[in-house]
Parts: C-alpha cells; sequence; structure tokens
C-alpha cells in the first residue's frame, strides 16, 4: 500500500529525514516511536502533503508517486492524518466542516454526495461509537475545545471519512485514560483486512490498548530498529537515549 | 480536473462584464440648469420637483467636493458626464413587458433577474433600473391589493405627490454633503415604496440597479415609507459592465419608519471592481440614511459590499422615537486593488434607543479596507445601548485593514460597547482543510463564510445562498 524508499527531507536547509524506509501493507498497524526532534512529525507532514519541505527518495500510495499530489489529493486517495494540534476554525461548525470533507472526498471520487439527512445519520452513528458528545458538532471547529476533545473529534473524523491509511501525529499526548480508550476503541473499530495505519507516538502506553503488527525506532531522521510490540516495551525499559 | 478548472475560471471573471448594445437618449454631456430641466422635463415632472432639484443645485456650487476619506481618486470632470442617458424604447414608456424592448428583457435574464410572468423569481417583487430609467415593476397589481405602493420614483412623483413631498429630502435634506446633494439636483431613477398602515409587506421587494452606458454617472433615488405598525424587507443588487473607465454611482437612498413599524433594507453589491490591476471599476459614493421616525421603530441595514474600485458610504440610522432600534450588519470584500471606507453611523435621539452593529472586513490582493463608524448617544438618549463588533480578516501581506471608531456618549444613563478583532488566514488553518479533502478555493471559502456567518444570515433566505456565493467567488485567486 504504501512503499517509503530512501525517503530524505530538508526544510530551511536542516536535514531532519536521512534516508528513510518503510512498507506498509494493507491492514497493518504500524507505529512509529522516538524522541523529540527525530522526524516523527515531519514524516507525517509529507506523507499527508504538508508544503515547505525539500524532499528526495520516493513515496508510492497504492502504485501512485504520492509525492507528485496536492495536499486534498491525497485525502481523495483516503489518507488521512489525526494532527497534534488540531487547528481551530472560528465561525465554522463542526458539522458543517464535516460535511464539506466528507463530500468533497466523495464528489473527487465520483461518488454520490451525501444530503443533510444521510449525513446526520452517519454522523450519529458514528457518535454514538465513539461515545461522542454530540452538542460537540454544533460548536465552532475546536473553537474552546478541551485537548481531550479536539483529539477525539479528530479520531471521529477519522472514523467518518473512513481512509485507506490514517497516520495518527501523537494523539495519545496530553490524554487522561478515557479519552486515550476511545482514541484507541476508534482505532481498533476501523481496522480491518484493507485498512493501514501509522501510529506515531512517544510512549507505549497506547499501543497496549492498539495492539501494532510492527513498532519502528525512529532516531536522528532514520529507522534504527524495527520489530513486534516487544520492542516497545522494551524501549520503554531502556529509554530512548541508551536505545541503539 | 479540467471540468473543475473551467468553472473556476468561469467564475473569476465578473459574469456580470457584458454591456448591452442599446440606443440611448441622453441629456447633452455636462452638468448645469438645463441639463437639470431636461431630466425634469423628460420626466414630465411636475413644477415643485423641478424647484427641488434646482434648489439642491444652488446649493451644489457652492460645496467642495470632500477629501477626507482614506480611498482617494482622481479629479471627477464633473462636466465630462452625461447624467441622464435611458434606453430609445423608453421614451415612450411601454405600457407592458410585451411592449418592452426584447434587448432589455434578454440583459435581464442574463443577468439572472427574470422579469417575465412565468419566469418570476417566486414570492420576490422586482423594479429594474438600467441607467437612468426604471423599466419594469413585477408584481405590481399584487402589491396594490393590500395598499403597497412599489413603483420607479418617477412614477411616485406623477402619482402620488403628497407622500414624495412630504417625505423626499425629509432624512438626506438637499443642503447635505456633496455627491448627497448632487444627487438631489440630478437624479434619474430608483424605487419608491410606502407600506400602508398595520401590512405586513406579503412578499420581498427588490430593486435591480444595472449600469450600462459610458460616460454616464448613475444617481439612483430611493425613498421608502414603512408607516404605522408596517414591516417590509427590500433588497437591492447591483452590477455593471467591465469597462476601462469609471464610473460614478453616487445614490440617495431614505428610509422612514413611522410607530411600530420596521424596515429591513439588504444589499448585495457586486458592481464591476476594475481589472487585477485596478483598471476601471465603479466609484460607488452612495448615502444611505434611515430615520426611525416613530415610537418602537425598527431600521435594520444588512449589506454585502463586494464589487466597485472604491466603495464609499456609511448607511446610517438616526433614531429618533423612544425605544427605536437601529442595526447595521455589513461584510466589505476588497480584493486586489479595490477600496472601501465603509461602516456606519447610529445617531440616538430618543429614549431607550438601542442600536447594533456587525462589520466583518475582508481584504486581500492589494486591496485596502477602512471601517469607519460614528455612535453618537444625545443628552437626552436616556438608558440608550450600542454594542459594536468589528472584524477584519487579512489574507496575505499587501492588503490593509483599518478601523476608526468615532464614540460620543452624553448621556451618563447610556452605554456603548466596543470590540474589535484582526486576524488572518493561516497556512495551518488551510493545510488542516487541505488534509480533510478540500481544495484551495473551497478551504478559503469555508473559512471566510464561516467568518461572516453572522452578517449571512441576516439576509432574506432566497439572497444568502447567493450572496455566500458571491463572497467566495470575490476571493478566487487571492491566496496563491
Amino acid at each position: 500500500m504504501l512503499a517509503i524508499e530512501n525517503l530524505k527531507a530538508k526544510i530551511e536547509d536542516k536535514e531532519i529525514l536521512k534516508g528513510l524506509n518503510l512498507n506498509i501493507k494493507p491492514g497493518e498497524v504500524h507505529a512509529i516511536m522516538g524522541p523529540n526532534g527525530s522526524g516523527k512529525s515531519t514524516l507525517s507532514n509529507i506523507l499527508s502533503g504538508k508544503k515547505g519541505y525539500e524532499v528526495k527518495g520516493s513515496v508510492t500510495f497504492e502504485g501512485e508517486n504520492l509525492l507528485d499530489l496536492e495536499t486534498e489529493e491525497r485525502a481523495h486517495k483516503g489518507i488521512f492524518l489525526a494532527f497534534q494540534y488540531p487547528l481551530e476554525i472560528p465561525g465554522v461548525n463542526t458539522n458543517t466542516f464535516l460535511k464539506t470533507s466528507i463530500n468533497a472526498i466523495k464528489k473527487a471520487r465520483g461518488e454520490k454526495e451525501l444530503d443533510a439527512l444521510e449525513f446526520l445519520k452517519l454522523i450519529k452513528q458514528k457518535s454514538a461509537e465513539l461515545k461522542f458528545d454530540e452538542k460537540i458538532l454544533s460548536r465552532q471547529l475546536n473553537v474552546g475545545f478541551s485537548g481531550g476533545e479536539k483529539k477525539k473529534n479528530e479520531i471521529l473524523q477519522m472514523s467518518i471519512l473512513n481512509p485507506k491509511l490514517s497516520i495518527l501525529d501523537e494523539t495519545d499526548s496530553g490524554l487522561d485514560i478515557d479519552a486515550l480508550r476511545i482514541v484507541s476503541e476508534g482505532v481498533n473499530s476501523l481496522r480491518n483486512k484493507d485498512n493501514s495505519f501509522l501510529i506515531i507516538t512517544h510512549y507505549q502506553r497506547l499501543l497496549d490498548y492498539i495492539k501494532p503488527d510492527f513498532v519502528h525506532v525512529l532516531k536522528d531522521g532514520q529507522i534504527i530498529k524495527s520489530g513486534n510490540f516487544e520492542l516497545a516495551k522494551e524501549l520503554e525499559k531502556v529509554g530512548y537515549e541508551d536505545f541503539n | 480536473m479540467d471540468n473543475r478548472q473551467k468553472e473556476i475560471d468561469n467564475l473569476k471573471d465578473y459574469k456580470y462584464g457584458f454591456s448591452t448594445d442599446i440606443e440611448n437618449t441622453r441629456a447633452p454631456k455636462g452638468l448645469n440648469e438645463d441639463v437639470i430641466k431636461f431630466i425634469s422635463d423628460i420626466k414630465k415632472e411636475p413644477q415643485w420637483m423641478l424647484d427641488f432639484r434646482l434648489k439642491a443645485f444652488e446649493r451644489f456650487k457652492q460645496l467642495k467636493e470632500p477629501n477626507w476619506q482614506k480611498p482617494k481618486y482622481p479629479k471627477i470632470d464633473y462636466q465630462d458626464l452625461y447624467y441622464y442617458s435611458a434606453p430609445k424604447s423608453m421614451d415612450d414608456k411601454p405600457k407592458s413587458l410585451d411592449e418592452l424592448d426584447p434587448k432589455l428583457l434578454e440583459t435581464y435574464k442574463k443577468l439572472g433577474i427574470p422579469l417575465q410572468e412565468q419566469a418570476r423569481l417566486n414570492g420576490i417583487a422586482v423594479d429594474a433600473v438600467f441607467d437612468s430609467v426604471s423599466v419594469a415593476t413585477t408584481f405590481k397589481e399584487e402589491l396594490t391589493k393590500q395598499g403597497i405602493i412599489f413603483c420607479p420614483i418617477s412614477e411616485a412623483i406623477q402619482k402620488h405627490p403628497d407622500l414624495v413631498k412630504k417625505y423626499l429630502g425629509s432624512v438626506i435634506p438637499t443642503t447635505d454633503h456633496f455627491f448627497a446633494t448632487l444627487n438631489s439636483a440630478v437624479f434619474t431613477d430608483g424605487s419608491f415604496v410606502y407600506i400602508p398602515e398595520g401590512v405586513k409587506c406579503p412578499m420581498e421587494l427588490s430593486t435591480y440597479f444595472r449600469i450600462n452606458a459610458t460616460e454616464t454617472g448613475q444617481f439612483e433615488r430611493t425613498l421608502i415609507i414603512a408607516d404605522k405598525g408596517s414591516y417590509v424587507s427590500y433588497l437591492e443588487g447591483c452590477t455593471a459592465p467591465m469597462r476601462d473607465e469609471n464610473q460614478l454611482h453616487a445614490a440617495n437612498v431614505e428610509l422612514i419608519a413611522l410607530d411600530d413599524a420596521e424596515i429591513k433594507y439588504s444589499t448585495v453589491q457586486n458592481w464591476y471592481p476594475g481589472d487585477k490591476d485596478g483598471k476601471g471599476g465603479i466609484y460607488n459614493f452612495v448615502t444611505k440614511r434611515g430615520l426611525c421616525k416613530g415610537k418602537n421603530s425598527k431600521i435594520s441595514w444588512t449589506q454585502v459590499e463586494t464589487g466597485s474600485a472604491i466603495t464609499w458610504k456609511y448607511p446610517s440610522c438616526i433614531l429618533k422615537g423612544d425605544n427605536s432600534v437601529g442595526e447595521f450588519y455589513s461584510i466589505a470584500i476588497t480584493n486586489n486593488h479595490q477600496k472601501a471606507d465603509t461602516g456606519t453611523k447610529m445617531i440616538h435621539l430618543g429614549k431607550n434607543t438601542k442600536s447594533k452593529i456587525i462589520s466583518k472586513g475582508i481584504s486581500a490582493g492589494y486591496s485596502d479596507m477602512m471601517y469607519r463608524g460614528l455612535v453618537d448617544i444625545s443628552s437626552k438618549a436616556e438608558n440608550s445601548r450600542n454594542f459594536t463588533q468589528c472584524d477584519s480578516l487579512l489574507m496575505g501581506n499587501k492588503c490593509g485593514a483599518h478601523t476608526i471608531p468615532y464614540i460620543k456618549n452624553k448621556n451618563l444613563k447610556s452605554n456603548i460597547e466596543h470590540e474589535a478583532t484582526t486576524s488572518k488566514i493561516s497556512d495551518e488553518q488551510l493545510y488542516y482543510c487541505n488534509q480533510r479533502g478540500l481544495n484551495q478555493e473551497e478551504a478559503i471559502s469555508l473559512i471566510v463564510n464561516g467568518f461572516c456567518k453572522e452578517v449571512l444570515q441576516q439576509l432574506p433566505m432566497e439572497f444568502a445562498v447567493e450572496a455566500q456565493k458571491l463572497v467566495s467567488i470575490s476571493l478566487e485567486g487571492s491566496v496563491g
């Protein structure tokens, strides 16, 4: 599904990714762990198409050169990024945003757009599944949301858009245990043989709820070690500093 | 993708920019007594109307063109303009739409304002003003049944002289400022509305102003009177062809609300804004003033200003009646080299009067936007209140936004609140929207419409969607 080969990225002459390789097959859950400044967020930004990076190497998504696509085209193809810091958009109702988003994607795919009623039905169902307070949806997008609400809102969007590849950028940071459980359930309910996940995190904690198939350690712009869930436990014990 | 690009390109063009090739009757070029007599004569006006015009012209000759506004413009040669231009076919007034020049019908059809019976907009009566003359008014008979008068002001001068005599110039006197006085001397057409006591007007009344002729100023005059306990919602729309020259539109609009009456006046102004280098476009120098004459009366202005090279106007409310209410909701958008100096004046004279100002200014490209507003609470206006909110949104870093509130409170029992914010659409916000599948234009449209929501909600339903689209279109291509 996703193949990253020798990916290098620079921003303002500072090299952040220094030759990263990663393969994700349909249905797999990969976790990337690493210390601050190791390039975790840069990786998620480059995959989702944030501008401002000088990128070398190759990234293919379902056989297509991902780096040639605009940010929104990547979203149309089924790439979703749960933001570490979801943006506030004053005046824009959360429901309106969600409906605009899902219909933009449907339109790009040549599918029928949802009318108000169909959308309402979908959103009711998904918020019930995620125990998401529907009242929040009538508020302005992320404005005045608590940290937990923002993150849950990201997961709700993910679950509504049902992406092929979901990238979670430190979605667990700042979450209490209840919110963490909801986030994890959101991910787990979307897990199937076609959907893949790339979970970026500092801590093993989230991985206790979402058992990843693979764990990679990112340090200084490169994946220095890959393994299974056991690797995450080992990391937690040893710490990044002494991990080689 | 090709189709979408085409759609965007289509939208980016000013789609009302065409002109109608039609033979005109014009007044001789220039501004003098003879031209004023010509206008009055061609409209078959009574002597008192001509006297009103000449009195204004005497005053005009003593006035100096103001120059305190932020947007400066090259000197206008008032002798080098035509003050009257109308399709020749209107010389012998057509009695019905069947007699109307098909070219005119076609023009309005192209503008999305069908005038023919079968195609009329549902529940909206339209007065169509083409250059200096009203060419048609729809739903007239239906309205007449309820005693509502909705007709061109030139017709009202002949058929309802008592009402016109009593109210014309009662809110904007002939001795007012330069442009208003000029209008009083040379105004050509516009709408007249009278809602009788206790009547709630059953449909939206609307005037569509079209500038077509070259080198012609349009001097529109509109007068709306809501008698005791009545209600009316009125909307005006404006477009003009794309031309290299700058054209002057100097309108006077007077509203009068008697006891317990309410007037809701909405504007969707989309005059040609000039090209992307700032060449051409309309100078929109307009005086709009409402008088809440009776107790418990209410006047509400809503404006969506997206067109014109320069917009310079302050739709105002004089709150004379006790407990009267004035409202001003505004969205003003400037892009490319457009300039706007707009806002409102709320003059509190009566007791317990309330006013509310919600202004949303959006500037993009190289444009410049100014909110200028006056809130004046007189010493007798006890327990009066004003709330003002001015928000500015900047796109890019070559445009400007300014806010100048003038606040005068002469009554200790009254209070004024003013809030202002300035923000910018951030790249991060756009990235977030893009990641959710919205392209750049859709993202900007969503954010901007969110920013303007409070004002868009004030528009009559039928026009809110149109206005929302207009807001998005005006900003096409403003973020690279």
